[in-house]
C-alpha cells in the first residue's frame, strides 16, 4: 500500500512539476501569480484531444494507421503529433494574450495585482470556451486496455506512466541545460533576479518575457497532455490543478526550477500518502494546508537559506 | 411581476453587501481576494447551522434566533479571514490571492463532505426565515425592507469609515507603503482589518441570502460567484461604494436577463453550454473593463 502510494506520488508529481515550473517562472520573471496557468494545461490537453479525435484514436479498436498502439503503450503515433499541436496552440494563445492583455497592462501600471486580476478573468474565459466546445463530460485519450507492469513491492504501474515519467526527466534535463548554458536561459535567470540591472546590461526584456511565455506554455501543454494520458481530460482540470501548481512553486521557493520540481513531488507524495489515512474526498485540500503551513513558517520556500529575505 | 421585481431587488441588494466588502478589500485597501464565494458560503452556512431546527442528522442543534445567527456567521467569517490574512499579509501581495483561492476551494470541499454539519451535497433545507408568519407576499416585502435597511447602514458605515483617520491611512497606504510605515503606522494591521471587515460583509451577504431562500447547498455557492462579484465591483468602479452598488444591479440584471434569454432560446440539451456563454461574458467584461475603462462607471479617477 505505502509503496504503491509513493510510486503513484512520484508519477503524478512529475506532471505537476512540469506545470509548476511555468508558475514559478511567471511569479519570478513576469512577476505575477498567473491564475490562468492551470487552464493553459487544459488547453494543451484539449488541443491534443482534438488531434486524437480527428485520428480516430479514442474509438475502441481503432485501426487507423496513426492509432495502432505502439508496443506496450495505449497510444499510437497520433499522440506525438497531438503533443506537438497542443504545444503550438498553447504557445500561440499565451503569446496572443501577452500581446493583447498583459503587455498593455504592464505598460500602463506597475501594480502586479492588475495582472493577477486579468489572468483571473482570462482563466474563466479559457475554461468556458473549452466547456463550450467539448462539453462538460470527461474524455479519455484512448479506450485501449493495457497491461500493468508488476514491480517489486508489490507495485503496479502502467507502461504509459513509466514513459511519461521518463520523458519528464529528459525534458527537465534539457530545461536545466537551457537555463544554465545558453544565452537565452541566462537572460531569463537574470531578469528573474533583477529586471532593471538586466536591461542596463543590454538584455532584451520584452523578448525575454515572450521567451518565458513560450517555455511556460510548452511545458504546460506537455503537462496537460500527460495528465490526459494518465488520468483524463475535463474542462475544470485546470482549476483543480491550480492549487497544487501554486503550492509547488511557493514550497520550492519562487524562481527556483529545482525547487518547483521538488515541491511538486512533495505535494503529490503527501496527497497519495495522506489519502491512505483520510477520506479521498479531502485530497484537494492537502495542497492548501501545505501552502498555509509554508507561508506561516517558511515563506521563502523550504529550501531557502535561513535569514534571507 | 411585482413579486419578481421584489425578488430581484432583494437578491441584488444582498449581493451589493458582498460587493461593498470586496470594495473595502480591493478598492480601498488594494488586496486581491480570489475566493469571495468562500466567505459568502461561510456566512450562509454559519447562519444555517446556528439557526436550523434540531434534528437527528445534525451535529449542531442550537436553534438560535435569526439575529444571533447573523452575528455568529459574521464571527465565523472573520475567523476564516484571519486564518488566511495572518499567513499572507506580510508577504508578496499576490500570495493573498493564491491563499484566498485555496480557502474557497477548501470551503467548497468541506461543505460538500462534512455531512453532519452542513448536510453534504444536499445542503440544509428549511432554515427558519424571519417574517415567515406574515405569508409569502409580506415575507418578501418585510425581508426586502430589512435588507435595504442593512445595506443602508453598511453603506453609511463604510462612507464614515473612509472619511475617518482610518480611511485616510488606507488611502495613504495605497499611495506609499514605506512612508506610512515610517510614520509609525502598522501596515500589516491596517491591511488585516480591512481584509477581515470586507470578509465579514461577504459573510453577512451570504447569511442574508441563506435566510432569504431558506436553504443552503454547495450548488448555491459556485466559483462563478467570485467572478460575478468581481465584475460587479469593476464595472461599478472600484473605490466607490455607490459604484459598487450600481455595478451590482447592472451585472445582476445582465446575468439574470441573459439567463432568461438562454433558457428560452437554447434547446434543453445545450443548457450547460448556455452557462458557459454566460461565464465567458463575465470573463470578457472583467478583462475588457480592466483594459478599456479601468475606473469603471463611477470609480474615482486616480492619477496613474
Amino acid at each position: 500500500m505505502i509503496a504503491q502510494a509513493i510510486v503513484d506520488g512520484f508519477l503524478s508529481g512529475a506532471i505537476v512539476a512540469l506545470g509548476a515550473i511555468g508558475v514559478t517562472f511567471s511569479l519570478a520573471i513576469l512577476r505575477f501569480a498567473n491564475f490562468s496557468h492551470g487552464d493553459l494545461l487544459a488547453l494543451g490537453a484539449y488541443s491534443a484531444l482534438f488531434v486524437l479525435l480527428m485520428a480516430g484514436s479514442t474509438v475502441p479498436g481503432a485501426a487507423g494507421p496513426l492509432s495502432t498502439p505502439i508496443g506496450p503503450f495505449s497510444f499510437g503515433w497520433a499522440l506525438p503529433l497531438a503533443i506537438a499541436f497542443g504545444m503550438l496552440l498553447t504557445v500561440a494563445v499565451s503569446l496572443l494574450l501577452e500581446r493583447l492583455v498583459y503587455r498593455r497592462l504592464r505598460r500602463r501600471s506597475a501594480d502586479p495585482l492588475t495582472l493577477v486580476f486579468a489572468s483571473f478573468g482570462l482563466a474563466l474565459v479559457l475554461r468556458n470556451i473549452l466547456l463550450l466546445l467539448f462539453g462538460a463530460d470527461p474524455y479519455n485519450y484512448t479506450s485501449e486496455i493495457q497491461m500493468a507492469v508488476r514491480l517489486p513491492g508489490p507495485v503496479l504501474v502502467l507502461p504509459d506512466q513509466i514513459l511519461v515519467f521518463c520523458v519528464t526527466l529528459v525534458v527537465l534535463a534539457l530545461l536545466w541545460v537551457f537555463l544554465q548554458r545558453t544565452r537565452h536561459g541566462m537572460a531569463m535567470r537574470s531578469v528573474a533576479e533583477n529586471p532593471v540591472l538586466s536591461s542596463i546590461a543590454g538584455i532584451d526584456i520584452a523578448g525575454t518575457v515572450r521567451l518565458t511565455w513560450i517555455v511556460s506554455a510548452t511545458l504546460a501543454a506537455l503537462a496537460g497532455v500527460f495528465y490526459g494520458v494518465t488520468v483524463q481530460v475535463r474542462p475544470e482540470m485546470g482549476l483543480n490543478l491550480l492549487l497544487p501548481l501554486f503550492t509547488a512553486a511557493i514550497l520550492g521557493g519562487v524562481g527556483s526550477v529545482s525547487g518547483a520540481v521538488l515541491g511538486a513531488l512533495l505535494i503529490s507524495l503527501c496527497e497519495n500518502l495522506f489519502t491512505l489515512v483520510i477520506p479521498t474526498t479531502y485530497k484537494p485540500m492537502i495542497p492548501f494546508v501545505l501552502l498555509l503551513l509554508v507561508l506561516y513558517f517558511r515563506p521563502l520556500g523550504l529550501f531557502a537559506p535561513k535569514g534571507q529575505r | 411581476m411585482l413579486s419578481y421585481l421584489i425578488f430581484f431587488v432583494t437578491v441584488a441588494a444582498i449581493l451589493s453587501i458582498a460587493t461593498l466588502g470586496l470594495n473595502l478589500q480591493w478598492g480601498v485597501s488594494g488586496q486581491f481576494n480570489a475566493g469571495v464565494v468562500g466567505f459568502v458560503a461561510v456566512g450562509g452556512y454559519g447562519l444555517a447551522i446556528l439557526t436550523m431546527p434540531a434534528s437527528e442528522q445534525l451535529l449542531v442543534r442550537l436553534e438560535l434566533p435569526f439575529a444571533l445567527g447573523l452575528a455568529g456567521s459574521l464571527v465565523v467569517s472573520a475567523l476564516v479571514a484571519l486564518l488566511v490574512g495572518l499567513a499572507t499579509l506580510r508577504l508578496r501581495s499576490d500570495y493573498l490571492a493564491i491563499a484566498t483561492f485555496g480557502i474557497a476551494t477548501s470551503i467548497h470541499l468541506l461543505v460538500n463532505n462534512l455531512e453532519p454539519l452542513t448536510g453534504g451535497s444536499r445542503g440544509l433545507v428549511g432554515i427558519p426565515r424571519p417574517f415567515d408568519s406574515f405569508g409569502q407576499q409580506d415575507f418578501a416585502a418585510g425581508y426586502l425592507v430589512m435588507v435595504l435597511v442593512l445595506l443602508g447602514l453598511v453603506c453609511a458605515g463604510l462612507q464614515a469609515l473612509l472619511h475617518s483617520p482610518w480611511g485616510r491611512v488606507q488611502r495613504a497606504l495605497r499611495e506609499d507603503e514605506t512612508v506610512c510605515a515610517a510614520l509609525g503606522k502598522n501596515v500589516v494591521r491596517f491591511r488585516l482589518t480591512a481584509f477581515v471587515l470586507g470578509a465579514m460583509l461577504m459573510g453577512l451577504s451570504g447569511a442574508l441570502y441563506a435566510g432569504f431562500v431558506g436553504t443552503t447547498s454547495p450548488s448555491e455557492f459556485l466559483p462563478i460567484m467570485t467572478f460575478q462579484i468581481w465584475a460587479m465591483l469593476i464595472v461599478g468602479g472600484s473605490g466607490s461604494n455607490y459604484g459598487a452598488i450600481a455595478g451590482t444591479f447592472v451585472i445582476w440584471g445582465l446575468w439574470t436577463s441573459s439567463g432568461v434569454v438562454i433558457v428560452s432560446v437554447l434547446p434543453p440539451q445545450y443548457q450547460a453550454q448556455g452557462g458557459a456563454v454566460q461565464a465567458i461574458l463575465i470573463g470578457l467584461i472583467l478583462v475588457l473593463t480592466l483594459l478599456l475603462r479601468p475606473h469603471g462607471l463611477l470609480g474615482p479617477r486616480r492619477a496613474a
